[in-house]
This record gives C-alpha cells, structure tokens and sequence, in this order.
C-alpha cells in the first residue's frame, strides 16, 4: 500500500538520477556513457513526471472497473508517454552519429575524436 | 477567406508537418515535383503568415483552440481552467514568425541549387520541412509543455540536418554535439514545466501567469527555463557547441538555424515577460541578462578576429550579434517594475533589441549563405585557401558587401538603426554598457573587412580562374534577403512602428497576453 511509502520518495529518486546524470555529462568521455547519462537525464525527469501525477486519495484514470471517489487528471502521463517517445528518438539519434564518428575516427573517446576546435 | 483566417495558426504549422511527409511519395513523380512542392508549400505558408499578421495588427492576440467546437472558444462552459491545447498568436509571434516564414522560403530557394549534387536530397527536404514545422510550432504556442514538444522537432531534425553530409567527419561532430546539447536542455526545460504543473495544475502560459505566486519552486523553475534556452542560443558561459555545429551544416541550414536560435530567445522572452512578468519586478534578473549579453557580445567577436574557416568565422560573429538583443531586453528587464523609466528608455531598450533581431535575421543569413556560395565554388571553409574571388563572383561579392556593412552598423544600412537605439536607450540606463556595445561594433567591422579583404580582393588565383559566378536559385535567395535589408534601411521608421513597436508593446502588456486566453473571467 501507497501509506507506506513515504511520499517524497519518488522525487528524492527523480533528484537522484538527475545528480548521477550530469556527473556523467560533465565528467565521463566515452560518448556511449554520455547517452547513457542522457538516457539517465530522461529517466529521471519522467519519474518527476509520473510521480506528479498522485495524488493522495485519488483514482487511476482508467475508465474499467472504477472505485468509487475522484480520478486523477491523467495529464502527467500524457506529458510522461510523449517525452518517452521523444527521448527514444534523440537516443535513436545520437547512436547512430556515434556510429558514424567511430566510422570517421576510430575512437569514441570525446578527447581523441574531436576535429573541431577554436 | 475568414475561415483561412481563423484556421490560420494550426494550418502554419500543419502545411510544412504534412508536406513533409508527403515529399517521399511526390519526389517519385522526379525531383522537379518534389521542388515545386517544397517552395509552393512554403510560399503558401508564407501568404498565411501575413494574412495572419495584418489581422493581429488590426484586432489583436489570436487563439486557436485545438479540438474545441470553435477555434476561439479556450474555457469552453464555464470552466476556470484552460485544458486544451491552445496556440495563443499575439504581436511579438507573429513577428517571428514572418521573419520564419521569409528565411526558410529564401533558404529554400537556395537549396535548389546548393544541395542540387548532394544525395538524398528528399531526406532533406523531409527534414528542412519538419524544422520550419517544429519552430513555427514553438513561436505560435500557448502552452508550456507544447512548447518543449516542438523544441525537441526543431532540434532533432536540426541535428540530423547539420549532420547530412556524413561523409565528412566534422559534420558528424557538429550534429552530434548539437543533439546532446539539444537533448540536456530539453530535459532541464521539461523538469521546469513540471515544477509549474506541480503547483498550478496547467500547462498554459497565460492561466500560469495569472496565478503566479513567484514562490522558491518557481524560482527554480524560472533558472532551469533560463538555463536550458539559453544554452540553445549560445549565451557565453554555454557557447562552445555553437560555432562547431553551425560552421559544418550547409549553409542553408545556418541561415535555418540562426532563426531557430531566435525562437529560443523568443522563449526565454516569453517566459520571462508572459510568464513571470511583473512578478520580475526586481532589477537582478535584467542585471544578469544585460551582464551575460555583455559577455556574449565581446567574447564572441574577441573569438571571430582570429578564426579562418569562414562559416565559424561568422558563427562567432552571430553569437556577438546575439549579446545586442540580451543587451537590450535586458535592460528594459531590469526597469520592467519602474513605469517611469520603462517610459523613458525601457521601451526603447526592448524595442531596440527586438529591432536587432529583425536585422540580424535578415544580414547573418545573407552572410552564411554568401559563405555557402564561395563553398559551392571553391569547395573550401579556409579563408587563406582563397582569393581575388570577386573576379568572377561579382554578384556574391556585392551581397556580401551589404551584409557586411549591416553586420557593423554602418549608416544608413538597418544594423545601424537598431544599434543605435540600444545605444541611445542603454546610455540612460548605464553609460559604460553602451560604450562597451560599440567598441564590438568596431571589432565587427574590423575582422569583416579581413575576411572581405582575403576572400573577395587580391590576384585571381589560377587554381579558381574558371570559378563562376553560383546559380540563379542561389542568388535570388540571397537577393530575397538583400532587398529587405535594403528596405528596412531606407525606411527604419516605418519597420519600427508597425513591427516591431507591436511587438514590444506586446511583450511589456503581460496583462492582455492573459486576456488572450483568460478572456472575461477577471
């Protein structure tokens, strides 16, 4: 049961994910690991999302087999399916350019694949 | 046409969404269908957008209200609260987006020829159309999280688009650190929109504003708004990506981009003046913009004297220009709380910034795309590699020169008026601001007349004795350009008083921006 669990627990895990995120944006250089910590990014700020979306005493917006007592707006869902979607495509994205760097470079290191400077 | 009219908003960004996905099956029919498509679509949208905008200019904010049973019903039924998706399209939208709908048509034109050896040229337009689509979306919409939906098309096709010609290495790195930036800034801007949603239960700018409690979360949610758009436009602490993504695109694509970093700008205009308005009533917010501007404006042209690759070159110029607009919005930021000095310089100040982005929008374009017409040329970025081009390129040569002498604020051309109204309205608000601000100006004419001088000047060089003088398509697109840099010089007076005064008027009155979707509930 929800009483259990205390409340501020999903955010305290969303706030966690976002820290260990931007650690590996600004100090890992294997481009691999930096998608991962923007997958990490993404995951985090969806659990913010959903974890929005409770409210204490009320329902799931589904429509079947309902209790009885308020519904929930089903918006941060919404907002949470969309975003999925969105950050699916920008991984899809990014790997694929990194395929391409290491078809360029040979490396995937951010230090040694790096042409651009100045 | 009234229903033209009032379907207008959502048929803006809806024309270039389904053309987009409409050119793989036309381009069967052989590439010349596929073009006429293309500029026909964007000529269309083009119509709209200034039917569109002499509406707004004669009766005020638009909405569109999407899935409601008519366009402008946004509280349908006595409800408090907005809870569709609504694109509120008010002075300061629409003068984006003429100025979207204008570059991304020249920049078209310009494609026909410049991308015309290049393959998968359908992708391509695929792409530019889904980028016209997503920016037309963020400057049109009403709603937070819309906003960040359409931010993300803009920068994924951005992205895919400064990596298109992957067979070169640096185009790849380019693409690739503008979508991870994208990426983490599209997050932080997601993570905003739901610390407001956590306390007000909507998404809409305008119901937000009117409930606005300026509370620590909102606080925090203004920084991560702050942060994640102003990484997206290159602000100076953030600028490093800049330059590497929009040197290796095509330069059409530059011109496309430079826009799309506009609309981002107009975000964090939107949020800081719709949104937060005159909860902002303190001077630290437009402190910290006009000192950032400042910082943007002289690392970025310190940046571009020593640069040789021409299309980088003049990235770092377009990151200095942008500090001229931070400048001035910040200033009229910073007195937003004090009518009296709104009045005096504030007005001018935002005016003068909002002017910029005018005339930056129509010579940084002018100028990538002449960087682009020596590439197609010479195919070369390196400015030492080239030489006596003005020999043969004699059309190019004149373009540049216009862009050229705009970029540095020479009289009378456009970039000098609206340079000198941040000056003038900036001087009032602290001296040494506006001193700073011409002493880039100088440094900006400065390392122009150096590129000038070692790209166009000189001996012609044998290995580019038969180098000719680019396509037509190229030269009208740049024409396109040229001409409104010369109209809005003969006549600043007139751009001003019916653009770009609308449009500050309309960021500074927060209070009909509510109206707009609050309507009569007081």
């Amino acid at each position: 049961m929800m009483e259990h669990v205390p409340l501020n627990f999903p955010f305290l895990a969303a706030a966690l994910l976002v820290g260990i995120s931007f650690y590996i944006l600004i100090f890992k250089r294997n481009l691999i690991k930096l998608i991962m910590g923007i997958g990490m990014l993404a995951s985090g700020v969806n659990l913010f999302l959903v974890a929005l979306g409770y409210r204490a005493g009320g329902n799931a917006p589904i429509y079947t087999d309902v209790p009885e007592g308020p519904m929930v707006l089903p918006v941060p869902q919404a907002l949470t399916l969309t975003s999925i979607v969105i950050n699916v495509a920008v991984l899809a994205l990014m790997l694929t350019m990194v395929i391409l760097i290491y078809r360029h470079t040979g490396n995937i290191d951010s230090k040694k694949s790096r042409i651009l400077k100045g | 046409m009234d229903k033209l009219l009032t379907y207008s908003p959502i048929l803006i960004i809806a024309i270039p969404l389904a053309v987009a996905f409409l050119i793989p099956l036309i381009s069967r029919a052989g590439g010349k269908a596929r073009n006429a498509l293309v500029i026909a679509s964007l000529a269309f949208v083009e119509f709209l957008v200034i039917i569109l905008a002499r509406d707004i200019y004669l009766n005020g904010i638009h909405i569109y209200t999407l899935g409601a049973i008519a366009p402008d019903l946004a509280l349908p039924g006595g409800v408090m609260v907005p809870i569709r998706i609504i694109l509120e399209v008010d002075a300061m939208s629409i003068f984006m987006g003429i100025i979207w709908a204008t570059v991304s048509l020249t920049a078209a034109i310009y494609s026909l020829s410049h991308m015309a050896r290049e393959t998968g040229q359908t992708r391509f337009y695929t792409l530019s159309l889904l980028m016209v689509a997503g920016c037309f979306g963020m400057i049109f919409t009403g709603d937070l999280f819309n906003l960040f939906v359409f931010l993300e098309i803009t920068s994924i096709s951005g992205a895919a688009l400064i990596a298109f010609r992957t067979r070169f290495a640096d185009a790849v790195e380019g693409g690739f650190k503008y979508i991870v930036i994208s990426a983490v800034a599209g997050l932080m801007f997601l993570f905003g929109v739901g610390l407001l949603y956590a306390q007000y239960n909507s998404l809409n700018i305008g119901f937000l504003a009117s409930v606005m409690q300026y509370s620590m979360l909102d606080k925090i949610a203004l920084t991560l708004f702050l942060m994640s758009l102003t990484i997206k436009t290159g602000m100076v602490p953030l600028h490093m990506w800049y330059p590497d993504s929009y040197s290796v695109a095509p330069a059409n694509i530059t011109a496309m981009l430079v826009i799309t970093s506009h609309a981002c700008m107009y975000a964090v205009f939107r949020v800081c003046f719709s949104l937060y308005g005159i909860t902002l009533g303190v001077a630290a917010l437009g402190w910290i913009v006009v000192i950032i501007g400042l910082l943007t404006m002289f690392v970025g042209v310190t940046m571009a004297v020593f640069q040789t690759d021409v299309m980088r070159f003049m990235s770092y110029h377009a990151i200095s220009q942008m500090g001229y607009m931070w400048l001035g919005v910040g200033v009229g930021l910073a007195v937003l709380g004090n009518p009296e000095a709104l009045a005096t310089y504030g007005r001018d100040a935002i005016g003068g910034g909002i002017f910029h982005i005018l005339n930056h929008a129509m010579y940084k374009p002018l100028l990538f795309l002449t960087a682009g017409a020596l590439y197609h040329r010479t195919a070369t970025r390196d400015l030492n590699k080239m030489g006596g081009l003005g020999h043969n390129m004699k059309f190019t040569l004149i373009l540049y020169i216009i862009g050229t002498l705009s970029i540095a604020g020479i009289p009378p051309l456009n970039g000098f008026a609206s340079k000198f109204l941040i000056y003038e309205s900036v001087y009032q608000f602290n001296p040494v601001l506006a001193v700073v601000a011409m002493l880039v100006s100088i440094i900006t004419l400065a390392s122009f007349t150096k590129a000038f001088q070692s790209a166009f000047t000189g001996p012609q060089l044998p290995e580019y004795k038969d180098v000719k003088e680019v396509p037509k398509p190229m030269l009208i697109g740049m024409g396109i350009l040229a001409a409104g840099i010369i109209f809005t010089s003969i006549f600043p007076g007139l751009v001003l008083e019916h653009i770009v005064y609308p449009a500050t008027d309309a960021l500074i009155n927060q209070a009909a921006y509510v109206n707009g979707i609050m309507g009569g509930i007081p």
